[in-house]
This record gives structure tokens, sequence and C-alpha cells, in this order.
């Protein structure tokens, strides 16, 4: 069965999150053709990269007006791709730009739409594994409707290359956009021009929880982010009492982190704070409870004060700095 | 301005998941209720907007009977008035939730006018559909932003913040309009004594909706291997400082 995938890219490249959708979506695809979507400027070097991945025909949407992103012009892109194409299941990835084009594909179709999968069988009503509660918890259930449109939940999917596929046949389309497909598009970027890093993007990330104690605790948390170049995050209760602005919380219905090394101090772990913190390479906890929830998410721990613990993590990296 | 503001009934799930026998829900006799924080968010947007250019908050909740408790809450918080569509606790799946807020927009609209701004959680905190506001959005032939972190209303448009890599992504439409937001758009407030004591009285109108057949079916929930997985324990106290710095080169964060 055909299965049509909508890949993201950005300079020229495909997106990580998009080939682990490919992966996936070739696995349910069992040997039928797989067809992927690329829309914008950029798609066509992009879209050299998906032979390798088993990609037999990419379609470009082109037309200057999908510059800025626009989530019903993509939308109408994937329609047209639909009409034409018949693919049993239409697959993207679970970001918020695949959930997004996917909820209007789902919306315009009037089909359900399963978010975030982290499985699909073949068959009619299409059987996936959905995450629920950012990850805390797996939803097996039944698509009804053809194309099965799904995401596939990022980092629960490894992107596997196929062998000795060649350069897929590349084909340009013009989507027939309408007026109110570019209503809602990108007008405007403003960069943030901040002191630090910001905490989508940060390497590492010290975060601070209840057991900070205070706003001045913070001090002792930025002190250490300063050395390892780190952002500075909290859990809610930290926002809630005004120690932290709330543009510092991390959380699953919040911003959600994905550094190579998450710092929890002083938090217990609530699934609310670890589904924001589970697309963490490593995650360090710093608690005086052994037995807290943090724990059986956390790679590394260091149980203790966390005031006594933090100065001492920074002296010792200042320390093994000196010359 | 009239704004509709959208809310689910969600358990506080604490740190571990425990299922009903049967599969098909998380085990709450233990456990508390709450609107998700970002919806929480939705609410505070609301009420603020309302302060600066005046109206009227309604919000909106399908759930079960139980659910009225939550709706008090952001009754609490400013809201006005509250529309329960109250369930037999079964699930809704995204299709038919979308499907009943919609017929009851419009009925509501018919009645009282049209809702200048409808917010939205992005997603809900426990299914994490994503998609109910956009269909609803659909439905009405409104615009749709979603993932908000700033909103601001001028002249009959709305200005709409996304953060993404390396800053905000602005959108600007024209109301009436949907958007769906995310925790840290705004700090929600405390309600006051007084104000939970208002809100006993403010109404909430009650109906019950048929629920149709999932198109999206659930067939039974699980918690996942690998909770329950222990860390690797460094040491007790500051003397650990030098295994915790040891980790950070191996990581190549030191």
């Amino acid at each position: 069965m055909a299965v049509l995938v909508l890949i993201e890219h950005g300079d020229g490249q495909v997106d990580e999150l998009s080939l682990q959708a490919l992966t996936l979506a070739r696995k349910l695809a069992a040997g039928g053709p797989l067809v992927a979507l690329l829309v914008g400027p950029g798609g066509r070097e992009a879209a050299g990269q998906l032979g390798a991945h088993g990609v037999a025909t990419a379609h470009l949407a082109e037309d200057e007006r999908l510059a800025a992103y626009a989530p019903g012009a993509w939308a109408t892109a994937v329609l047209d791709l639909v009409a034409r194409l018949e693919p049993a299941a239409v697959v993207a990835a679970g970001t918020d730009r695949g959930n997004e084009v996917l909820s209007h594909v789902a919306a315009r179709l009037d089909l359900p739409f399963a978010a975030n999968c982290t499985q699909a069988g073949a068959g009619s009503p299409t059987p996936v594994t959905r995450v629920r509660w950012g990850g805390s918890l797996l939803e097996e259930a039944r698509v009804h409707g053809t194309p099965a449109l799904l995401s596939v939940a990022p980092h629960t999917v490894p992107a596997a290359a196929t062998n000795g596929a060649g350069a897929p046949t590349i084909e340009a389309f013009a989507p027939r956009l309408s007026e109110a497909d570019l209503l809602v598009r990108v007008a405007e970027h403003v960069s943030t021009v901040t002191a630090g890093v910001s905490l989508a993007e940060a390497k590492v990330v010290v975060s601070g929880g209840r057991g900070v104690g205070s706003a001045d605790g913070f001090g002792m948390l930025e002190e250490l982010a300063s050395l390892l170049d780190a952002a500075v995050g909290c859990s809610r209760v930290v926002t809630s009492a005004g120690w932290r602005p709330h543009t510092d919380q991390v959380g699953q219905t919040g911003t959600k982190v994905s550094p190579d090394l998450y710092i929890a101090c002083g938090i217990s772990g609530a699934t609310q704070h670890i589904a924001g913190c589970k697309g963490a390479k490593n995650i360090l906890a710093i608690n005086t409870d052994a037995e807290a929830p943090i724990l059986a998410n956390a790679d590394y721990a260091v149980i203790g004060d966390l005031t006594e613990i933090v100065p001492a993590i920074t002296a010792e990296l200042r320390k093994a700095r000196s010359p | 301005m009239r704004i509709l503001v959208c809310v689910k009934r969600v358990p506080l799930t604490g740190g571990r998941m425990v299922l009903t026998e049967d599969e098909q829900a998380l085990e709450t006799r233990h456990l508390g209720f709450t609107i998700s924080p970002h919806e929480e968010c939705g609410v505070e947007e609301a009420v603020s907007l309302v302060e600066q250019h005046g109206g009227e908050v309604t919000v909106l909740t399908l759930g079960p009977a139980e659910a009225e408790e939550q709706v008090r809450d952001t009754l609490a918080i400013g809201a006005d008035r509250g529309v329960l569509l109250a369930t037999d606790g079964a699930e809704w799946d995204p299709q038919a939730t979308a499907a009943t807020i919609v017929a009851t927009i419009e009925a509501e609209q018919a009645a009282g006018g049209t809702y200048d701004l409808i917010i939205f959680g992005n997603e809900s905190a426990d299914a994490g559909n994503y998609q109910v506001g956009i269909r609803v959005a659909h439905a009405l032939g409104r615009p749709v932003v979603t993932g908000l972190k700033g909103l601001s209303i001028e002249d009959g448009q709305a200005r709409c913040e996304q953060e993404v890599a390396g800053g905000r992504d602005v959108y600007l439409v024209p109301l009436p309009a949907v958007v769906t937001v995310l925790e840290g758009i705004n700090l929600p407030r405390y309600p006051s004594v007084p104000a939970k004591l208002r809100a006993r009285q403010k109404p909430v109108e009650t109906s019950t909706p048929e629920r149709p057949e999932p198109r999206l079916e659930k067939v039974r929930l699980v918690v996942p291997a690998g909770q329950g997985r222990q860390a690797q324990i460094l040491g007790s106290g500051p003397e650990a400082a030098p295994a915790v710095v040891e980790v950070m080169r191996e990581l190549g964060v030191a």
C-alpha cells in the first residue's frame, strides 16, 4: 500500500524527526510505495537525501507563497496529493507543525487523526500505539477511515536507512492554494537577543524546584549555569511562588527541553514536569529524598542538600579548569 | 469582547501511573482533579483581555458531572459563566469532542452573539490529541493559531506569538479567531476567598449530549516499560561533586 509522508526540512537538510517518521512509515507501507511531500524552498536539495530511506517518489510543493509557514497551505498540499495518489496512510513527525498540519487535513477530510504514535500496523481500522500524558502512558487504539492519518512521537522510533536505494524521482507541483489557506501564516520572525542561551535550545539546563527554597536560592543555580553555558529552568511550583519568571518553566504543557544534560535540583518529579524534560539525553537529579519520583526517571543522582551540593559542583568545575 | 475558553478536567497524577483493572482509564480513586496548567493560562488570558477591552468570559467543558467543580474554579478567577456538557464518564474521541463543542457554540452564538475569540489549550494534558481546537476552527470557518506564548488584541486583530528556534514567529489574524495556548503565556492569578464565594452564585448551564461511536477508538492503556528505571547514585552530599564533574566530562558538557 502507498504511504505518504510529510517531510520537514531546513537549510536543504531533512529534519531528524522526519527521518524517524519515515522509518515508521516504511514499515507501515510493507514494501508498497513510500512517497514523500516536501513543502517550500529547499525541498529539492533535501529530497535527494530520501532515497536512502526508501522513498520512491518525492513531491515538491512549490509556490512562492509557501516561503513562510502557513498550516492551511501545507494541508492543501497534502490534500492535493491524497486526492491524486489515494494513499492508505499519511504520516508526519509529531512536531508542532506535523501535528498541526495533519489536524487541518483531518478536519477537512472529517477523518480521525492519531497524534504521536510509537507503532502502527497494517489493516483497516489501522492499529496504532500512541503516547498520552506526554509519554508517561501509552494507548493502543484503532484508527477508523482511509487514509489513516498519524504522526510519529519524537525519539520513539530510531531513524534507519535502507540498503541500496537510489535517488528518488522528483516531481514538482503547485498546490491549489486559496486565500483562506494563506490567512494564517508567519508574518514576522522576531529574533530573541538575550544574554544567555534559550531553554529550548540549551545543551545543558540547570533547573530548580521547591527544594531551592527561595528566589535568592536560584543564585547558585545561575552561577553553575554560567560555567556550563547552560539555561536555567524551573518547575511549576517555582513560578507559582514567584521565584522565577513563568517563561522559565519546564513542563508538558509549556516548554519542553531536550538538552544533553538536564540537572534537576530539588525537583520531586511530577508527571507534568517529567514530560517536559524527558527529551533530555541525560538527567541528573539532586534531591534530599532518594525515593522522589524524579529518581525513577533520572540517569544519575546525588542525594543530599542542594544548597551544599550545587556550590560544591561549581567549585569543582572551577578547580578543574584553573591551570 | 465575548471570549469562550474550553477546558478539560484531568487527574492530578503525581509521580506514578496506575490503571483501572479494565485498562481503560487511570485509577483515580485517590487522586484530585484539576484543569491543565496551560488551560488555566487560557482562562487567565481571557479574563485579562476582558479586563482590558470589556466583555464576557464563558468557560465550556465536556466531562463528567463532577467537572462542574473545575468550571467553578475558573469562575473564581474571573470567568462570568460556565457551560457543562455532561458525559457519563466515558471518554470522547477528538472528532466527537469537537463536533459537540461546535454544536454548542453555534447554539450559544445564535442566542447571545458571536464569540470574538475561542481559546483552547494546545493539547489536552491526558489524551494529547493536538486537534480539537483546529477541528472547531475549521467547522466554524475561523482562522486558528496554535501553541501561543504571546497574545495581544488590537483593532479587531490578534497578534499571536509562538516560541520557535532562535526567537518568536508572529501571526496576525482577524477576529473572530481560535487560538490554542501553552503554559508560560502568562502567570494565572489565584482566586481570592470572596471570588470563590461569588463563583458559587455564577450560572453554569448543563446539558447531556449523546456520545457518538469513536473513530479514534481506544482499545486499552498501557504503562510503558522503563518506568521505575533506577538512577546511578553518584554519592551523597558535597563529596559527590568530583563524580558529578567526571560525568559532565564524559557527556562532553563540562
